[in-house]
């Protein structure tokens, strides 16, 4: 029995120490508690759908799909489009989606095919993967767009004559998902087309988890040899999973940036990869194992954290920029705990395995 | 054309796309009126910049750790060496020397826990470093508010806490390296002796140690781990010394760098540091599990050879600067590489 507790409580490391430490930083951070909610409530619509694109890479064996930047390029380069030919409202964010569909899925591609080629070290492979399309992206947003791609809209340009502008503002789409069922409870806002969006997401994968091509995924997740053995085609299921979680992060950066209403055109998806995967992390999941209640689970506290640690930092020491410090350190801290965690775990078993082969005895 | 295609294989496609891209941009230069010497001087310059920092990449890949994604970790140990040394208030080469020492003390201290962890992840180093790295520059960054420094060169005045986030070491030993026994050729070429030999000559130390028996079991571990256990050499206590020398000789790399850069940058400063010092040795020839001296040198050379030459040549033909995405794409497409590559090497 104890040794179960013992199990649970390395499970959840993660998502409890960080319990442990919103429960104490809340009294110290004076939030209003109608404040706190309706941040919390915004920012669930905000940011779900695009943890929830972490899901099917992790059941594939993948691991954390640091390339989930890439579908935040697709997405935002839908959005500056359709901010270019001025289409506003739903129909608006509809072909935004549209638009970045094929771009995440040619990304998407690319990134699996990669990933394959790099078994093993499928993360850190597409952290770098990230990094080198960010310049890519670069050079098409501020180079190419104005020059070779045309854009009708001078006010997206640079002075220059050509490039974006560094902030896009979206005025014609801002909050439209949010804002297309209005519902107030207790003068609290409620995003309910985008909860629904979420959860029609949500139910998806939950269907696609039990098709052919989502058992296939499970079981190359477990074992690629195995799977290979069974007539599963290993590469192109993983190259699937990451072509949809590809295309399910350019539609959650779609409906994560409507809600802020502006786009930063060179940084708003760099931070994406980290945050989401911070927030799955932080809602109890691991490298190998994240369900849909992780995902809520962790955009709540992960936002508590975002929210309530530079008021506590400002409360007790005087200075909000350590509460933030404190907080960017618990996200990166979160990330490389969870790292280190599967890894130990990992290699312990492999010890273990090999000591069972030597006659039992443990090593 | 056997030859020539054994080359190309062994060499590299991207690395020869760069070299010959380099070539190109050397040649254009005079052409559209860039100013040679002192475009080859500032290279030199920062070969001995960025140097030692390349270097430190060596003794983990050495080792079978991979690339040393959290060099942060170093430099942040350089960083405490070179702020407390401001500190002393001492100046000149005296100055140096305890920024050097106190960084080489953090350094090992640092790298003794940073190895201890990476023991227990074999296999999953390159991840984890980076987290590790980016969690302890934010860590720090807390420390650089709170920390009792008292020096008004580095505290922030008019009412704010804790380090400045850029702090000059004008007055300190701001060049220090850099001009000694430093001569001009013509107006515009400057060759920074000091440093090139500082750079040299650590180089050489990394070598003679690698000669050495301990230095052969630190690469025996990497090359071949159950074959290095089975001749009785410890493979964690080698993997160990591995991390404290790449992680010293990260805190060397900052405070050199600093003496020819004139600042000291704290906060977040450090967070992507070791990203072109891990380009820059892939770009020599290096892979994620060889690295040699030659590749270190090569290395600096081409990739700060880039870093130099691009904005100028872009600017004079293109009117553009397109540098920095052009950084971007190679050092990352240069890790890319190497990282798809050495698992069909290795199978």
């Amino acid at each position: 029995m104890s040794s179960r507790l013992r199990v649970f409580f390395i499970d959840n490391a993660v998502a409890i120490l960080i319990t442990l430490l919103i429960i104490c930083a809340l009294p110290v951070a004076k939030l209003p508690a109608s404040f706190l909610l309706q941040e919390i409530l915004m920012r669930l619509g905000r940011d779900t759908f695009l943890v929830l694109a972490l899901l099917l890479p992790i059941m594939a064996g993948m691991g954390l799909n640091f390339g989930m930047v890439l579908g935040a390029m697709a997405g935002q380069l839908g959005l500056i489009f359709i901010s270019d030919w001025g289409i506003v409202g739903i129909p608006g964010l509809l072909l935004a989606m549209i638009i970045s569909l094929p771009i995440s899925a040619v990304l998407g591609w690319v990134c699996g095919v990669i990933m394959n080629r790099a078994k093993g070290r499928e993360m850190v492979t597409g952290f770098i993967l990230a990094f080198f399309m960010n310049g890519i992206y670069m050079m098409i947003v501020l180079y190419a767009m104005g020059s070779l791609i045309p854009i009708i809209n001078p006010e997206l340009l640079l002075s220059r004559g050509y490039g974006i502008r560094n902030v896009v503002g979206l005025d014609g789409v801002r909050q439209a998902f949010d804002n297309l069922i209005p519902l107030h409870v207790a003068g609290l806002k409620i995003p309910v087309f985008s909860y629904l969006f979420i959860a029609a997401g949500a139910t998806l994968l939950i269907w696609f988890r039990n098709t052919k091509l989502g058992q296939d995924m499970r079981a190359v997740g477990q074992d690629r040899a195995v799977s290979a053995s069974a007539g599963i085609p290993v590469e192109r299921t993983r190259i699937l999973a990451i072509m949809i979680s590809t295309i399910l992060a350019g539609i959650g950066q779609i409906i994560f940036l409507q809600n802020l209403g502006t786009i930063n055109t060179t940084s708003s998806h760099e931070q994406i990869g980290m945050f989401s995967i911070a927030a799955l992390l932080i809602g109890g999941a691991s490298v190998t194992k994240a369900s849909i209640p992780n995902v809520i689970i962790g955009v709540i506290l992960f936002h508590m954290l975002f929210l309530v640690s530079p008021m506590a930092g400002k409360n007790l020491i005087g200075s909000g920029m350590l509460g933030e410090y404190f907080r960017q350190f618990v996200s990166y801290g979160v990330i490389a705990l969870a790292l280190v965690l599967y890894e130990w775990k990992r290699v312990t078993q492999e010890n273990a395995a090999r000591a069972t082969l030597r006659g039992g005895g443990a090593a | 054309m056997e030859a020539i295609r054994r080359f190309t294989a062994d060499f590299g496609l991207p690395r020869l796309l760069i070299t010959v891209f380099l070539l190109m941009l050397f040649t254009t230069a005079p052409l559209v009126g860039v100013n040679l010497p002192s475009s080859l001087s500032d290279v030199l310059i920062r070969v001995g910049m960025n140097g030692i920092m390349v270097l430190a990449m060596v003794p983990m890949i050495q080792s079978g750790c991979g690339l040393n994604f959290g060099l942060s970790l170093g430099v942040l140990a350089g960083l405490l060496g070179s702020t407390i040394s401001i500190e002393t208030g001492k100046v000149g080469i005296v100055g140096f020397l305890v920024a050097v020492l106190v960084g080489q003390a953090f350094g090992a201290l640092f790298g003794y826990g940073y190895g201890k962890l990476l023991n227990r992840v074999k296999g999953g180093e390159m991840m984890i470093a980076t987290y590790v790295g980016f969690s302890s520059v934010m860590a720090m960054c807390i420390a650089w508010v709170v920390l009792p420094f008292k020096s008004p060169t580095m505290i922030w005045g008019y009412g704010g806490s804790g380090l400045r986030t850029t702090i000059s070491v004008e007055g300190f030993w701001r060049h220090i390296l850099d001009n000694f026994l430093a001569f001009h050729i013509g107006e515009n070429f400057k060759f920074p002796t000091g440093a090139l030999l500082v750079f040299l000559l650590v180089a050489l130390l990394v070598w003679v140690f690698f000669h050495l028996k301990l230095g052969t079991a630190v690469t025996a571990a990497g090359l071949n781990p159950s074959y290095a256990k089975a001749s009785g050499i410890n493979i964690n206590r080698m993997r160990i010394i591995s991390v404290m020398m790449s992680t010293m000789l990260g805190a060397l790399g900052i405070v050199v760098f600093q003496q020819s850069f004139g600042f000291i940058q704290l906060y977040d400063g450090p967070l992507y540091m070791a990203f072109p010092a891990v380009a820059a040795i892939l770009i020599g020839g290096a892979s994620v599990n060889k690295a040699t001296l030659v590749h270190v040198l090569i290395g600096t050379l081409l990739y700060q050879g880039i870093l130099t030459m691009t904005p100028e040549v872009f600017n004079a033909v293109l009117k553009i600067d397109m540098s920095d995405v052009i950084r971007v794409i190679v050092s990352n497409g240069m890790i890319l590489y190497a990282l798809t590559r050495t698992l069909k090497v290795a199978k």
